[in-house]
């Protein structure tokens, strides 16, 4: 999808420094509200990130809420409405820069699982609808759930299911300086090595998803001796065929697998075409 | 020096005079199912009676049926950690009333450490780093501070692992300099159901070292003793788990980059970065340039990096290495061949980590003999066409004259 044109300059970059604070929004499309809640969780931090911008826009802070546009806008949540495909169109328009924070918007979420249904696949939204809502028909679904980079241009993608407080200060405080935020999107597994963790599936023989996963939550579950679950992603070029063989020297069958892709991340290229050939092919 | 016979008492009273001489001991000790390099209070926290069963992509600790302290070969992590950091700040600086900035004292005053347990080919694998680090016009100087407060305390191995082949880099299984002291642990059998405590010959290899010996007792080695440690070291080299030939390894190598054999490994290679970041000569490493939330501090920070990452080799454009393949063989063919020219030194002191720690059990010796070997064959085949042999009569010959 072409980028929509933001309304606001986007020269605006670095902010000048002119006294006035960048004004922040936060979005919620369809989530958990966990990653707003991490911005919210940045305790220590808080003061100085109130101090640097003005939080015009942040419903799970605040019911005050100033006009737009807005400098910089967070969004969370994926699109699974037609009402919500038309309010990101409207939120871009009023934002200068636009970042993406956590598994629904980055991916579509959990939710995402939706979109594997259909008619050879299983039962589809209208039949998860039915068997969990009492009145499924005031409900308006659209059949998948979607990232918001499939609907308007993003300028940054911050992974995570949540995301890290520590990368989304450092996506803040870069947005501010108008430099690279400095985000890996190399494997897990550097982080672990670096953190000095034992490999789980060298010493334990524990399926682990870390070397198909972005970096970025510090190796948060190897730490705890257990394998990765994928929260960030896929990285920036993982083997999945291959993980996959070791997946099943490992004792994981078919089945495992496919679940193990199929979660937070689901939706995500890699993950998605490795489940997709799964599910083609297994007998 | 002559070789020194101690007890196994003696390793408390080493530890001891360590601690005395303002030394962070660092040494081997369970983990989370492995055996690592951690901060030690006391000899009871090292790995007695453990073991670990290595192979490619696999570690399981294992009991063993005496007292070894140092009865296992070598832990997930190499000492590099402990001289060049998972992460380092490099400098800070602070933004200064005329709008520009001032750059912020970094100290690099690191604590004196004594490394316990460093295995020979861990040893030759400082060397390698103290060239990479030190050796050059452009010293790095955290390395350095680090390096000059190390103490190394060696111990050679007797019980070589299933992923080492030191003896195929001859690194090991005996450290022959590089180190402060090095021991050989001589475990005797089990009397009367009764566990024999181990016993140690001691070698010094450095001043500090000997000004350690008389805090430790023990006494000069008999001759059949030093006999025992050497036969016992020898028997180790003929025990490796993998093997490795390096000769004419590195030729090969450089002329083996357009070789298809390189779809194997790169077919099953995760792009994880474990073999680099488990490896202990591997130095690869980024800088992170960040600022803070109010934009008034800056600071610069290196990281481990890996040859196995698309950034590594970003540039203008986009990445040099996109494929799988081109960062295995980069990896491999530096690590194996273009070392040597960069370094005087091959950069594969064969710990086996690499192999061991690969999620995807890919073995190194394995990918690197099936190169080099086609390298072999394919050579031989272009000698056959220039120089036929007389079984091959003009065949070969007509093929020579028509290429």
């Amino acid at each position: 999808m072409a980028p929509l044109v933001s309304a606001v300059s986007r020269t605006a970059d670095p902010f000048v420094r002119t006294g006035k604070r960048p004004t922040l929004a936060v979005w919620k499309f369809a989530s958990c509200d966990g990653c707003q809640l991490t911005l919210l969780d940045c305790e220590d931090e808080l003061l100085a990130v109130a101090g640097q911008l003005d939080v015009a826009y942040f419903l799970e802070a605040s019911s005050a809420t100033a006009a737009g546009p807005y400098d910089v806008s967070l969004v969370e949540g994926s699109i699974t409405t037609t009402h919500d495909a038309k309010r990101i169109r409207e939120i871009r328009e009023m934002s200068g820069k636009l970042v993406t924070i956590g598994a629904c918007a980055t991916a579509g979420g959990i939710q995402a699982l939706r979109n594997f249904a259909g008619p050879d696949g299983g039962p589809d939204v209208t039949a998860y609808a039915a068997a969990v809502y009492a009145h499924p028909e005031i409900l308006d679904a659209l059949p998948t759930s979607t990232p918001i980079s499939e609907h308007v241009f993003v300028d940054f993608e911050l992974r995570g299911c949540p995301i890290d407080k520590r990368q989304l200060l450092e996506v803040v405080s870069a947005t501010l300086a108008g430099r690279k935020p400095q985000i890996p999107s190399y494997s897990l597994c550097l982080e672990c090595k670096r953190s000095g963790a034992v490999c789980v599936m060298v010493a334990h023989g524990q399926p682990c998803l870390g070397p198909a996963t972005q970096a970025g939550c510090g190796a948060l579950c190897p730490n705890f001796s257990r394998g990765c679950y994928g929260c960030f992603g896929p990285h920036e070029g993982p083997n999945m065929p291959a993980l996959g063989d070791r997946f099943a020297e490992l004792g994981v069958d078919a089945d495992g697998w496919l679940r193990a892709l199929r979660t937070y991340n689901a939706y995500a290229g890699p993950f998605r075409k490795e489940a997709d050939h799964v599910e083609r092919t297994r007998s | 020096m002559a070789v020194r016979r101690l007890e196994a008492a003696a390793l408390d009273a080493l530890f001891g005079a360590l601690r005395r001489r303002g030394y962070t001991l660092v040494g081997p000790t369970l983990h989370d199912g492995a055996i690592v390099y951690d901060e030690l209070t006391g000899t009871a926290e090292l790995p007695i009676g453990w073991t670990e069963v290595q192979d490619a992509g696999h570690y399981r600790l294992a009991r063993r049926d005496d007292d070894a302290r140092f009865g296992y070969t070598v832990g997930p992590y190499a000492w590099k950690r402990h001289l060049h950091p998972p992460a380092l700040r490099l400098w800070r600086a602070e933004r200064d009333a005329e709008g520009g900035f001032e750059l912020l004292d970094e100290p690099h005053d690191p604590p004196k450490v004594a490394f316990i347990g460093v295995r020979p080919c861990d040893v030759a694998a400082i060397a390698i780093q103290d060239r990479v680090f030190t050796g050059g016009a452009h010293v790095d100087p955290d390395y350095q501070a680090r390096r000059e407060r190390a103490f190394i305390v060696a111990v050679n191995c007797t019980e070589p692992g299933g992923t080492c082949f030191c003896a195929s880099m001859g690194t090991g299984p005996e450290a022959r300099d590089g180190y402060d002291l090095a021991l050989t642990e001589i475990i005797a059998p089990a009397r009367n159901g009764q566990r024999a405590e181990p016993s140690y010959l001691l070698e010094v290899g450095s001043e500090r070292g000997e000004q350690l010996l008389a805090e430790l007792g023990g006494r000069p080695a008999r001759g059949d003793e030093v006999a025992d440690g050497e036969r016992r070291l020898a028997e180790a080299a003929g025990r490796m788990g993998r093997a490795l030939d390096t000769r004419g390894l590195a030729d090969a190598l450089r002329r083996s980059l357009d070789n298809s054999r390189w779809d194997e490994p790169a077919a099953r290679c995760l792009a994880c970065g474990n073999c680099t970041l488990a490896c202990p000569t591997c130095f690869c490493n980024t800088v992170e340039d960040t600022t803070d939330l109010t934009g008034a501090f800056a600071e610069r920070t290196r990281r481990w990096d890996s040859c196995f990452t698309q950034d590594l080799s970003y540039i203008h454009g986009g990445p040099v290495r996109v494929s799988l393949k081109s960062r295995y063989r980069q990896w491999a063919t530096h690590k194996l061949g273009t070392w040597q020219e960069q370094f005087g030194t091959s950069g594969c002191v064969g710990c086996g980590r690499c192999i061991t720690w690969c999620p995807a059990a890919i073995d190194l010796t394995e990918e690197v003999a099936a190169i080099a070997a086609s390298a072999q064959a394919r050579a031989s085949r272009r000698q056959a066409r220039v120089a036929p042999s007389p079984e091959r009569g003009t065949e070969a010959g007509d093929a020579a004259a028509t290429r």
